[in-house]
């Protein structure tokens, strides 16, 4: 105690005393390009796997916090913990994207041909055959799905905006709007398969069932796309229309969704992006053909999700040539869920109001 | 009610053309038709639903295992709520994670484009995750789980096979399937609850000399949190009625266990319909629709749930 009173004061130095506690700034750089050109040369010499050389990188840049802890002491040890583990939880997030993106276009990729798309699966042992039937059956069901959703999705939205006005039922409406985006897709296959076989009886697979089944779903996404959208629509437009006269309803029709019909597009191509993939609604109530089929009224249709699920699922003997289409028709239903979330993208990028971008 | 006749007898009466009423019709009936459709699962599935769940053993039993519709499903519901629990466990530290990165830690420019590419996990189909769980990830994993199991074997989690292999089409795989895909949607609530805390409040703590850290965990945090809880709960509820991935990845046998890397398993309620129903007949679908309506009730329970703590917080985060 007594030493350190009687201690003589050091020249004060402000540039070494705000530099001694700091690592300098190229050192994080350097242990993270140091750690990335241990695991590169690891992986290539292939002395240790893909994965393995991956760990070791990673586990050599904890060299920067304890190298933090060491010279900058606890606080910054910890801020320096906390960056790398955040970073880390982003790679690792990537890892199964890309893992998936990679199989499925390496595996996929050699399978798509002409006779791909042109074939169906009728009479096809072993080799060969292709997805048109699943083809069909997704494109016609989804639009059906379409055509059920947007108006009831887009009518309530306007009732919420326009109407509703904050009343009682228009909040319930959005509270179980909200809900329904929860409901898994199996019990909304259920619910198809459960209403139409009261009409139908037992044992019932139609094309329009998957489409309700598949509304339900959509519904509640289209609902909560317009619905934002809508309230975007600046109040002056409304009152000026009003000002002139306009009814309301030609108010809405001519003024308010026009502006807004970038963003409802935009919302209804995501939406239909999130129920192409769908699988399980689709199994119950859609089931499974070899056949091209297209009339939604009669009889089961293939998917290209449920045939993607068979096809991996049930291979048969030998499993192979079943497996390829499996991947085959997974990359194509990736393309179409890719194509329409950049069609959203592009509609919204494009046609929205000037100004807004 | 008094008011509104108040407030016409004073103000003119607005012209209401046909037009108009038809429109306020139109609209008003869509909002009504949405509610009668959540109520039609409802009330659809429990018409469809009863026979299963009230039919005796000896009915059946055939396809059930001797067990009546309770017995039947109370592993499923096992199965269901613990690969969710698991899939949490793992997806939601990452997710906080991968959220924080995006909204605090990459650089602004960036950070955008990288949440698009988070966002893309979500359009990735869930049948192509059961693809890649089935025929990429468990031959991945195999070897790391005989590795756990030799390793921490003695704790029951790990303890594999009783004759000593492991099995990697385990629930442990999809749950980690599972977790991949929740992951994108917990993410993308969490960013947006934290990039709406205040810009004051994280200035604040800079200036006061916080760390990066520092900061995060003392304005960032506090203001997020209900927001991470019912981001959490969003993403139970998708991981409890999420199908096709864990039918293609899980071999289930319809045991209860805490096993976590073993060959037997306990399936989930929406594995087991998309497997069993497709060669379903007679009283056994209406077991199938009963467990759906099961399924039903627990997640609407859990977004329920988690709506009301978005509701009930409104006022004081930035969770809505």
């Amino acid at each position: 105690m007594t030493t350190t009173l009687q201690k003589t004061p050091e020249p004060f130095d402000l540039k070494s005393e705000l530099q001694e506690h700091q690592l300098p700034l190229w050192v994080p750089k350097a242990i993270v390009a140091g750690a990335a050109v241990v695991g590169v040369l690891l992986a290539v010499s292939g002395a240790v796997s893909i994965a393995q050389a991956v760990l070791i990188g990673w586990a050599l840049t904890w060299a920067l916090p304890i190298a933090s802890r060491v010279v900058e002491g606890g606080r910054k040890a910890s801020d320096r913990t906390v960056t790398l583990l955040v970073s880390s939880a982003f790679g690792l997030a990537l890892i199964p994207l890309g893992s998936i993106l990679w199989l499925v276009i390496s595996r996929g990729g050699p399978q798509l041909s002409a006779e791909f798309f042109t074939y169906s699966m009728r009479n096809v042992v072993g080799e060969g055959g292709g997805i048109y039937h699943a083809l069909v059956g997704t494109l016609l069901i989804t639009a059906a799905a379409t055509i059920i959703s947007v108006p009831i999705g887009l009518f309530t939205a306007i009732y919420l905006v326009e109407y509703g006005d904050g009343n009682r039922l228009s909040r319930s409406i959005t509270f179980l709007v909200d809900v329904m985006t929860g409901i898994p897709s199996i019990v909304a296959g259920l619910f198809a398969y459960a209403l139409f076989v009261i009409f139908f009886g037992e044992g019932i697979r139609l094309g329009i069932g998957g489409a309700v089944a598949l509304a339900v779903l959509m519904v509640p996404i289209v609902v909560r796309a317009c619905e934002e959208m809508l309230k975007l629509v600046p109040n002056e437009l409304r009152e000026a229309a009003f000002a002139l006269g306009v009814p309301k309803w030609r108010t809405v029709v001519k003024v308010v969704l026009p502006t807004a019909i970038s963003g409802i597009v935009t919302g209804v191509t995501l939406a239909i992006a999130r129920v192409i993939g769908e699988t399980a609604p689709l199994l119950i109530i859609a089931g499974l053909t070899d056949s091209v089929n297209f009339n939604l009224f009669s009889e089961r249709m293939t998917t290209l999700p449920v045939f993607t699920y068979f096809s991996v699922k049930f291979p048969g003997v030998p499993p192979e040539a079943s497996i390829d289409r499996g991947w085959g028709a997974a990359l194509v239903l990736i393309i179409i869920v890719m194509l329409l979330n950049l069609v959203a993208r592009a509609v919204s990028y494009f046609f929205s109001p000037k100004g807004e971008r | 009610m008094s008011s509104t006749t108040e407030r016409e007898k004073e103000a003119p009466r607005p012209v209401r053309r046909p037009g108009d009423r038809i429109f306020e019709a139109l609209s008003t009936s869509a909002g009504i038709l949405i509610l009668l459709t959540l109520l039609g699962v409802a009330v659809f599935l429990t018409l469809e639903g009863l026979p299963g769940i009230t039919a005796s053993a000896d009915e059946i039993g055939g396809k059930t295992g001797g067990k009546g519709f309770f017995a039947y499903v109370w592993p499923l519901v096992f199965g269901t709520v613990w690969a969710a629990f698991i899939a949490l466990i793992i997806a939601v530290p990452v997710a906080i994670g991968v959220a924080l990165y995006i909204s605090h830690y990459a650089p602004r420019r960036l950070s955008s484009t990288l949440g698009y590419v988070i966002d893309l996990l979500a359009a990735v189909p869930s049948v192509v995750y059961g693809l890649w769980g089935l025929l990429f990830l468990s031959r991945e994993l195999a070897p790391f789980y005989q590795w756990l199991a030799d390793t921490f074997g003695f704790i029951p989690f790990f303890a594999g096979n009783p004759s000593g292999g492991v099995s990697a089409n385990s629930i442990l795989t999809a749950s980690l399937v599972l977790a991949v895909m929740v992951l994108p949607i917990i993410t993308a609530i969490c960013r947006e609850i934290f990039l709406q805390t205040p810009r004051l409040h994280e200035e604040a703590a800079l200036a006061l000399g916080a760390t990066r850290w520092e900061m995060v965990r003392l304005a960032v945090f506090p203001y997020a949190r209900s927001g991470i809880v019912s981001a959490s709960m969003l993403g139970l509820g998708r991981a409890l009625g999420e199908t096709m991935a864990v039918a293609m990845v899980l071999s289930a046998s319809g045991v209860v266990t805490f096993n976590l890397i073993g060959s037997t398993n306990p399936s989930t309620i929406a594995a087991n319909i998309a497997l069993q129903f497709p060669e379903a007949f007679g009283t056994f679908t209406n077991v199938l629709i009963a467990t759906g309506l099961v399924l039903f009730v627990i997640t609407f329970a859990a977004n329920f749930a988690a709506r009301a703590i978005v509701e009930r917080r409104k006022d004081f985060s930035g969770a809505n």
